[in-house]
């Protein structure tokens, strides 16, 4: 984690490689000791190289109807519809609301009440209105990340230049142009960022609401087994989850500075 | 090309303390087609507020502005503007911020191209056209915001204070300059400035303002002195020697000087 924070400041990279893989060392070690004590059962506590081992084996052999890469592959699909959706409105959305004060005054207070609605508080209204399939999941993890899609492409917009927006005008842009060419180049940087908090918070809104509705992806296949009673399966459902969030975080973590440097601001 | 009329204008914003504090008042003014008019007063005398109106940026609240004959309600590429702060877009390169107000009217990219080859040539910048503008310095920086302006060929430029974040000598290379782009490409301009010298050296005739309200102080006519001594085929520093020059530059200093506080 890159907090700084009161703890001071963050030690050399090097140091801090060694002392990320020391904390991981002593975790895995921890677990793996209890595990392999006895003190607790395995069909309670599956031991760290059980789950990996089950993991492996998950990747060929299917349960619940798909091997471990299907079931993400259901779950990255989902996530990807939902994700894109949020960003496709959302964006547009802060950006209009940023220029245009009329329309803040008009969506602000309707915004401002529904985002406190947690996403997993949609599942049974998504359920009931777009079904268990595709849709019901997509509205779940649109949910999740349309807030933050919406408030840094706003955020984005108030902080470009007044300047800048004016010379556009007096050279004759549009208000389609100085959108596309002004306001969402200049929000980039704060785009990106909310781009990541809203990838996050879509990830795991789309695991928690593949565990209510849903016939394939992590979420379901974790839940499935639960009722089997095979918690190796299930840590190494948690597992996939956590790789491949990390994953999309370092991704867009990559972008997030890739755009600041372009911009000038790194 | 078309003039700049200002009729009674007046502009009065309300104060918090539910009074009105009137930042111009009945300035009429008019700026004749390819006249070069530079504003000088000091901060608070409304300067920049005549620029943004005959831009369409701000609006009067009594009489009324028109360009060409028609009264101004909003910006438009007729009325360019340069910025002190140059106003460039950051993610955009040269090539791109020039091209930019040619590309909202339509123009074919070959003409595009052409534009852009033949500011970069008269601005001697060639060979920045894929630059940034953060790669560029204040004075190169002021030169394709320049450009960007003129290569849209509007009617009327209107330019505040463009010089005014510039460094002394830089400054003096820019005003030259302009001198040199404004007799090959006559235009109508509206140049607000603080510095008394500047407008001297630049302007046909130079309006003076006076503050609390801003309004007309006097306006100085230079161009009958400029076109005898022919200020135009000289270096700048010789101009600004020249006893004439500093007459004219006193006597506007003078204008401005009984008006200047010790906060300013």
């Amino acid at each position: 984690m890159a907090f700084m924070t009161l703890a001071g400041p963050p030690p050399p990279p090097r140091q801090l490689m060694l002392l990320s893989a020391a904390g991981a060392v002593l975790f895995f070690g921890l677990w793996q000791a209890i595990a392999v004590s006895g003190a607790v059962s395995a069909e309670t506590l599956p031991s760290p190289v059980a789950v990996l081992e089950t993991a492996w084996r998950l990747s060929a052999a299917p349960f619940a109807g798909h091997t471990l890469f299907g079931h993400l592959l259901a779950s990255l699909g989902r996530f990807g519809m939902g994700f894109g959706l949020a960003a496709l409105v959302g964006i547009p959305l802060g950006l209009a609301m940023g220029r245009w004060r009329l329309l803040d005054d008009i969506v602000s207070p309707i915004f401002e009440a529904l985002r406190f609605v947690a996403p997993l508080a949609w599942v049974p209204f998504a359920a009931l209105w777009f079904g268990t399939g595709i849709g019901g999941p997509v509205m779940v993890i649109f949910a999740g990340a349309f807030p933050p899609c919406l408030i840094n492409a706003y955020r984005g917009a108030k902080l470009v230049e007044v300047r800048l927006v004016e010379a556009a005008q007096t050279l004759g842009a549009g208000g389609l142009r100085i959108m596309a060419e002004v306001l969402l180049p200049g929000a980039l940087p704060s785009i990106v960022a909310g781009l990541r908090v809203s990838a996050g918070l879509a990830w795991q809104s789309l695991i928690g609401a593949e565990l209510i509705v849903a016939s394939a992806g992590i979420g379901y296949m974790m839940v499935q087994a639960q009722s089997n009673l095979s918690p190796a399966i299930v840590m190494a459902g948690m597992l996939a989850v956590g790789v491949v969030g990390l994953t999309l975080d370092v991704a867009l973590r990559r972008a997030e500075r890739a755009v600041k440097a372009r911009w000038g601001q790194a | 090309m078309k003039d700049i009329r200002f009729e009674a204008v007046g502009k009065a914003f309300p104060t918090r303390a539910g009074r009105e504090f009137v930042a111009l008042a009945d300035v009429t003014l008019t700026v004749a087609e390819r006249e070069f008019v530079a504003v000088v007063g000091p901060s608070g005398s409304g300067k920049t507020t005549l620029m943004r109106m005959a831009a369409g940026l701000d609006h009067p609240t009594s009489g009324s502005v028109k360009v060409g004959g028609r009264e101004v309600t909003a910006p438009g590429p007729d009325r360019a503007v340069v910025f002190q702060a140059f106003a460039l877009f950051p993610w955009k390169t040269v090539r791109e911020n020039i091209a930019f107000g040619l590309r909202c009217q339509g123009a074919p990219r070959e003409k595009q191209d052409a534009v852009v080859a033949r500011y970069l040539k008269l601005m001697s910048m060639e060979g920045t056209e894929d630059r940034y503008p953060h790669q560029l310095s204040g004075g190169m920086q002021q030169r394709v915001a320049i450009a960007r302006s003129y290569a849209i060929e509007p009617d009327v430029l209107l330019m505040d204070e463009p010089f005014g974040a510039l460094d002394a000598q830089t400054r003096t290379v820019m005003q030259e300059e302009l001198v040199r782009l404004s007799r090959r490409e006559p235009r109508t301009v509206l140049f607000i400035t603080h510095a008394v010298e500047e407008a001297v050296y630049l302007a046909d005739r130079v309006v003076v303002l006076a503050r609390d309200p801003g309004r007309l102080r006097e306006i100085v006519d230079v161009r009958p002195l400029r076109e005898a001594e022919e200020w135009e085929s000289r270096p700048i520093d010789e101009v600004m020697d020249l006893p004439s020059f500093t007459h004219l530059r006193t006597h506007v200093w003078r204008l401005l000087r009984d008006q200047i506080r010790p906060d300013d």
